[in-house]
């Protein structure tokens, strides 16, 4: 066993209360994902990177830093990563899932701010995130007034560069954000004293969409009956997939998939076939939130997709075809980018069509609607949704909550009723 | 060969003995310690099949239950039993209030349940009737007595207490604070009726639908008669019974 705390010491931690954190995490993994049945083998690499959640990534990013490299924290699917590892900068999707911060946050935000963004912002002034300790700055965006407001506030702490993201998908939209990202651009040349050329920049894209593609993998297997894969595993990787090494991830991701792709062939699955199919949908769940997971699946559903900047919306749209340049690659990273079909946008009807899909590709008997509490955007989209839904006769469930427990006797109740209603 | 259908909620546990028909019930505070509570009840007795629900339903199962609903089922069902043609069942419990929508076949088609939030609840009256020193079981004849209510503007259980406790020291007549009390609870769970689009017939159960001020409140509101089963808190329980007899 290494002994991480020189390098938490290093990395101005508090110490005391990160080993609260530290203490009560495999507790909580071990309830949540290893009592599970019929697991993966291969999600043992899984296992491990959370066993190593505040050592050995981090170690390879201190590793980085020493060899004169950046380290560039982000919280949302917005930041092209590509461009940060063009750079040759390694990009990092900071802690923000857990009640364990919010507390820290309370004493400076307002409480009532979603719960992503207290446990963001709390991980920063409590010093217990080793990103962000690591990271030389971080982005942050545009995407809603919490965030934004609070990324006035981070900046007293730690180094932020806010880039806007538009509100309309319109050409106006895309000119402004092709502006942020050659403003993004300027400012890792500047910090990494690297250039970004077409040439890194393709190579960066072609890692980046490599991973991507090995989610999109993951992502279809689960149209399997039964589905060889939990809800609760498949999501753990995508949420790994913000803060992994993106080449060792993709390797991982697509050996696993090669595992599931020999269950399907034997018709093994983790959940009988009459297990209720459930598509969940909405505000992201940053790890080391699995709790509406963990709520559905214990009460006998399995979750086959997410919609979610933890799920599709990260990963279902690929870079389009360029001619490239820097300029056209950038063009075409735009593009991508503004196809993440989030609450953000007015109109958002993508989104719906999305779900629809999802919902009729994935068979899925209903669909849970999750909203962080205080997530404006996606608690009022669910109306547009329900309603999209009802037209459609696909059953939903709208769950608002946050990362708390003491509400978890409510939702299973809701659970255990909506999936009597849905069971096939 | 008689079936038990036993309702662990918040505040009441409720057990309920079906043969042919209903042969027993019994209703008791949940307490502290609902799983002694519920030994104690079961002591001596022994039933061909037992269904649990309620808040409680998944501590119950592992030792004392063959099965569990949830609340939801369990009210739909009961509903149905006494009144085949109901569609629309609204239980306002302990600590929480649900809205339940049946098909024709008395399926459950849709529901809406309050969140963490106690607005719209038991909980909430028993705060409110806490702090004009009244019993929870007084409290809806209290507000029928009044001349005229007081609005009160917050629906949260925490700040609607510190409202009725302002109202209080400027003098308001306590009766009238109840009435505005009641009338706020009814907004909001009206609010989630409509939602749903209610159905006739409407049944009102849960131990909410013993207060009488709530019950002319929510049909005057949705502009319904209400239908209020003669024991309205067992509905729940009766639903288990009838799960457990299949």
């Amino acid at each position: 066993m290494v002994d991480y705390r020189p390098m938490w010491t290093e990395l101005d931690l508090d110490l005391e209360k990160h080993d609260m954190l530290l203490q009560a995490l495999p507790g909580m993994y071990e309830s949540t994902f290893l009592t599970q049945e019929n697991r993966p083998e291969a999600m043992d690499y899984f296992d491990f990177v959370v066993g190593e959640i505040h050592g050995l990534r981090v170690k390879e990013l201190m590793d980085h830093k020493a060899a004169g490299g950046k380290v560039v924290g982000l919280y949302c699917v917005f930041v092209p990563e590509d461009l940060i590892l063009a750079a040759g900068a390694i990009p990092v999707g900071l802690c923000a899932g857990t009640q364990f911060s919010v507390p820290d946050a309370e004493d400076v935000l307002p409480r009532n701010t979603c719960a992503l963004i207290k446990s963001s912002f709390g991980f920063k002034v409590g010093r217990t995130c080793p990103y962000v300790q690591a990271s030389d700055f971080v982005i942050g965006e545009t995407t809603c007034d919490g965030k934004k407001k609070m990324y006035e506030i981070l900046a007293g702490y730690h180094p932020t560069h806010v880039m806007e993201v538009p509100q309309k998908k319109t050409p106006l939209g895309r000119e402004l954000f092709l502006a942020e990202l050659r403003g993004l651009r300027a400012k890792l040349e500047a910090e990494t004293g690297m250039d970004i050329t077409a040439d890194s920049l393709a190579q960066a894209t072609a890692a980046i969409e490599a991973k991507r593609r090995a989610l999109k993998r993951l992502h279809a297997i689960r149209k399997a009956r039964p589905v060889p894969i939990s809800g609760l595993d498949a999501l753990l990787v995508t949420q790994i997939s913000f803060y992994d090494d993106p080449v060792r991830f993709t390797e991982k991701v697509n050996a696993l998939c090669d595992e599931l792709d020999v269950r399907m062939g034997k018709g093994e699955g983790v959940a009988t076939a009459d297990a209720p199919r459930v598509l969940v949908s909405g505000s992201p769940m940053a790890i080391p939130n699995w709790k509406l997971h963990r709520i559905l699946e214990e009460s006998g559903a399995v979750v086959v997709g997410e919609e979610s900047c933890t799920g599709t919306r990260y990963f279902d749209y690929l870079t389009p075809e360029n001619d490239g340049s820097l300029t056209g690659q950038l063009g075409a990273i735009a593009d991508r980018q503004l196809e993440t079909h989030c609450a953000c946008f007015t109109p958002n009807d993508e989104r719906i069509e999305d779900i629809l899909t999802l919902a009729r590709e994935w068979a899925v008997d209903g669909v849970v609607h999750y909203s962080l509490q205080f997530c404006h955007t996606f608690a009022n989209e669910a109306v547009k949704v329900e309603k999209a839904l009802a037209e459609q006769d696909i059953p939903l469930l709208r769950i608002e909550t946050d990362y708390g427990d003491e509400d978890v006797g409510q939702l299973k109740t809701r659970v255990d009723a909506f999936l009597e209603m849905i069971r096939p | 060969m008689t079936c038990a259908g036993l309702d662990i909620g918040s505040r009441t546990i409720v057990l309920v003995e079906l043969d042919e028909g209903l042969t027993d019930f019994a209703v008791l505070d949940t307490g502290p310690d609902p799983l002694d509570r519920c030994r104690r009840l079961l002591a001596g007795k022994s039933y061909s099949r037992l269904v649990a629900t309620g808040y409680g339903r998944h501590l119950a199962a592992a030792t004392l239950a063959d099965e569990v609903v949830s609340e939801i089922r369990a009210y739909a069902v009961g509903a149905r039993y006494l009144y085949p043609d109901c569609r629309t069942v609204i239980d306002v419990g302990g600590q929480d209030c649900k809205v339940t929508l049946l098909s024709d076949g008395g399926e459950v088609r849709k529901f809406e349940m309050n969140d963490r939030c106690a607005a719209g609840t038991g909980r909430f009256l028993e705060v409110m009737a806490r702090a004009l020193e009244l019993d929870v079981s007084q409290i809806g004849d209290h507000a029928l007595s009044a001349t005229g209510a007081v609005r009160i503007n917050s629906l949260c259980t925490v700040f609607a207490e510190s409202e009725a406790v302002s109202l209080i020291a400027r003098g308001e007549e306590s009766s009238a604070i109840a009435l505005g009390l009641h009338e706020a609870i009814v907004t909001r769970i009206a609010g989630m009726v409509r939602r749903l689009g209610p159905r006739e017939r409407v049944l009102f159960a849960g131990g909410g639908a013993l207060n009488a001020c709530l019950r002319r409140l929510l049909g005057q509101k949705l502009g319904v008669d209400l239908t209020v089963p003669e024991q309205p808190q067992i509905v729940g329980g009766l639903g288990a019974a009838l799960v457990a007899r299949g």
